[in-house]
């Protein structure tokens, strides 16, 4: 397992302030190589967005992370002081956020909010940086670019404006993209094409990406690998058409029966049963009482 | 955009009727006669009757608000009874002053505001938002004139810095020819006379500054909380970018609107205040002069300051209105 790796998250563990300690992640372990798409898939509560906030140094105030590590390249991230993390992050990591919608800055234009990190970290005279967001402009698809920089968020659709935020995060050439849900917020006759833009621009900028959603449909359709999380513990993981094909863990099997297909008509949702709920909770409770105990 | 902006205009002169009739009825039911204030002891009955003929004030009230309303439609304001010199060119005089005493104070209230908001914010939940919340209670709690009573006891009396009355130093023999002494100093570069000027300007602007600063300051610092966990404040973070350019560049921009709105609302505040706070500091204004005049009972000066100031707060509402529709994308647009 010598595979070169872009991120490794190693036994990270993290309790709530507020709800008396409660574990949040349990000894959560995964790696992204470069250039790969890497799920992370739960319910909601399962951890996925705070190990993505974690990477970002910005979990809730209520979240303390109580041990493990975050290596970015030969960095650890978690060792940092906060302008140490802002430099490294504003240069190799990028986010493309969950709600297009809120994610703009409503007073600004589009201009301002594509060019400002390219002029802060890579040296770009204002020329020059808008010059490459007409060109990531134009690798979204996105219609009449030369407009949409003088824009402001609220005059583009939804649609828009989340292709604005993707060709945004890959200004910089970051090394890492964090997806956190961007599908989620948008009409699902967009989905797919923002999916498939996502896919392109990680292939294009050989980008390793971090992809958090809570649907296994959008798994297979664009991640190579995936970590499923229960309650903040790992649940499986391993490359996307092994988990979905051949699922080993009782709970990704019910998972994956549980996901509507086309090809496979149902009467009504299938909920997880019980039994799985169940087992899961006494391997979570094991896992505690091993590491208090 | 010519419909609304002729509609503005229609209320603004509806507003001004309002205002002009309820001073005209408040002050002829207030007590206290003019003429009574103006003649000697051994005036004749006769003398009585001349006077109130030669200043309009023996017809009906209804007459005499016609009458008035008709004159000031031509521009005039009448004659101060006390003075006994044309009412327009009296605030012409006056006015002035109290416009760089408003205009300085609204700046320095705006600055320190913002600059405390902003301090907040970027000290939350640590000793930075302590301190600027403590100082903006404390602000808040004490109004203008006590603030000019105890910056005159602090800077005029304990430790003399600033003059405490006048709006310049007559011994320092400067010539103006505006009645904005601040400004015409600043313009043709007198140095001398724009230290002179502002060294008297201190208190007053403070005194009226202090309160406003804090009131800005609270309720743009609730709006910069609001925005700062806004996600386009995320994103700037995770684009590496610094608290205080976050806070200055993304944050504010959506924040500050509001809080002109109330600002504006609160410079009509600030402007009734510069009458009290020229008194105390016997700064050659407009608001001192109405003093004077509902002192002498001057029924005609009263009502042009009184209308000129009405005249001002219609006009502040509608630069707040264009201001905040400017700074606002949405609104600009729409």
């Amino acid at each position: 397992m010598s595979e070169p790796r872009l991120l490794s998250i190693e036994g990270l563990s993290a309790v709530s302030d507020r709800d008396n300690g409660a574990p949040i992640l349990r000894d959560v372990s995964l790696a992204v190589a470069p250039g790969e798409i890497h799920g992370l898939v739960g319910e909601s509560g399962a951890g996925k967005s705070t190990i993505a906030r974690a990477i970002l140094g910005m979990t809730p105030r209520t979240v303390r992370i109580t041990q493990g590590a975050i290596i970015l390249g030969n960095t650890e991230l978690l060792s940092l002081d906060a302008r140490q993390l802002r430099r490294l992050l504003g240069a190799e990591v990028a986010l493309i956020p969950q709600d297009p919608l809120t994610a703009l800055n409503p007073s600004r234009r589009i201009e301002a909010q594509m060019t400002d990190g390219l002029r802060m970290w890579k040296g770009h005279s204002a020329k020059s940086a808008r010059e490459r967001a007409l060109t990531l402009l134009d690798e979204v698809q996105m219609r009449e670019p030369e407009r949409v920089m003088r824009c402001y968020p609220h005059e583009l659709s939804g649609g828009m404006r989340q292709r604005v935020l993707i060709a945004a995060a890959f200004a910089l050439e970051p090394k890492l993209v964090i997806a956190d849900e961007p599908t989620t917020a948008l009409d699902v006759t967009v989905q797919k094409q923002i999916l498939k833009l996502i896919r392109a621009m990680q292939a294009r900028h050989k980008t390793g990406a971090i992809f958090v959603t809570h649907d296994l449909g959008v798994v297979a359709q664009i991640c190579d690998r995936v970590t499923l999380l229960y309650q903040g513990k790992v649940m499986e993981h391993g490359l996307t058409a092994d988990l979905l094909l051949k699922p080993r863990h009782a709970y990704t099997k019910a998972l994956v029966r549980a996901t509507p297909r086309y090809d496979r008509p149902v009467d009504g949702l299938i909920p997880v049963p019980d039994a799985v709920i169940a087992a899961c909770r006494a391997e979570i409770a094991g896992f505690d009482g091993a590491t208090h105990g | 955009m010519i419909a609304g902006a002729a509609h503005r205009a229609a209320m603004m002169a509806v507003t001004l009727f309002g205002v002009a009739l309820v001073v005209f009825v408040l002050l002829r039911v207030a007590p206290g006669d003019p003429i009574a204030m103006m003649i000697g002891p051994g005036a004749s009955p006769a003398d009585i009757v001349a006077l109130r003929a030669h200043y309009g004030l023996d017809g009906s009230l209804p007459m005499q608000f016609a009458v008035w309303l008709g004159a000031m439609l031509h521009g005039d304001f009448g004659t101060s009874i006390s003075l006994r010199r044309d009412v327009v060119a009296l605030i012409g005089e006056r006015l002035p002053a109290t416009l760089e005493l408003a205009f300085c104070a609204l700046g320095v209230a705006l600055v320190l505001g913002i600059a405390l908001a902003v301090i907040g914010t970027l000290g939350k939940r640590r000793a930075g938002e302590a301190v600027v919340d403590g100082a903006t209670g404390l602000l808040l709690a004490i109004p203008d004139f006590v603030w000019a009573l105890l910056l005159v006891l602090l800077f005029g009396v304990a430790v003399p810095l600033f003059p405490m009355s006048g709006r310049v130093d007559p011994s320092l023999g400067a010539q103006f020819h505006t009645p904005f002494y601040l400004l015409e100093a600043l313009v043709t570069g007198q140095g001398a006379a724009v230290r002179d000027a502002a060294a008297h300007l201190v208190m007053p602007v403070l005194a009226l500054a202090l309160p406003l600063a804090a009131i800005i300051a609270r309720v743009l610092k609730g709006a910069l909380d609001e925005a700062m966990v806004q996600d386009y404040v995320l994103l700037a973070r995770v684009k590496g970018f610094s608290e205080l350019r976050i806070v200055t560049r993304e944050a504010l921009r959506n924040a500050i609107g509001p809080t002109l709105a109330l600002t504006g609302v609160q410079f009509t505040f600030l402007l009734g205040g510069t009458v009290i706070v020229e008194r105390i500091f016997s700064f050659p204004g407009l608001g001192n002069m109405a003093i004077e005049g509902v002192i002498n009972r001057d029924l005609p000066l009263i009502q042009g300051i009184v209308l000129t100031f009405g005249f001002l707060f219609i006009l502040t509402n509608l630069v707040v209105d264009l201001t905040v529709v400017g700074l606002n994308p949405k609104l600009r647009h729409g």
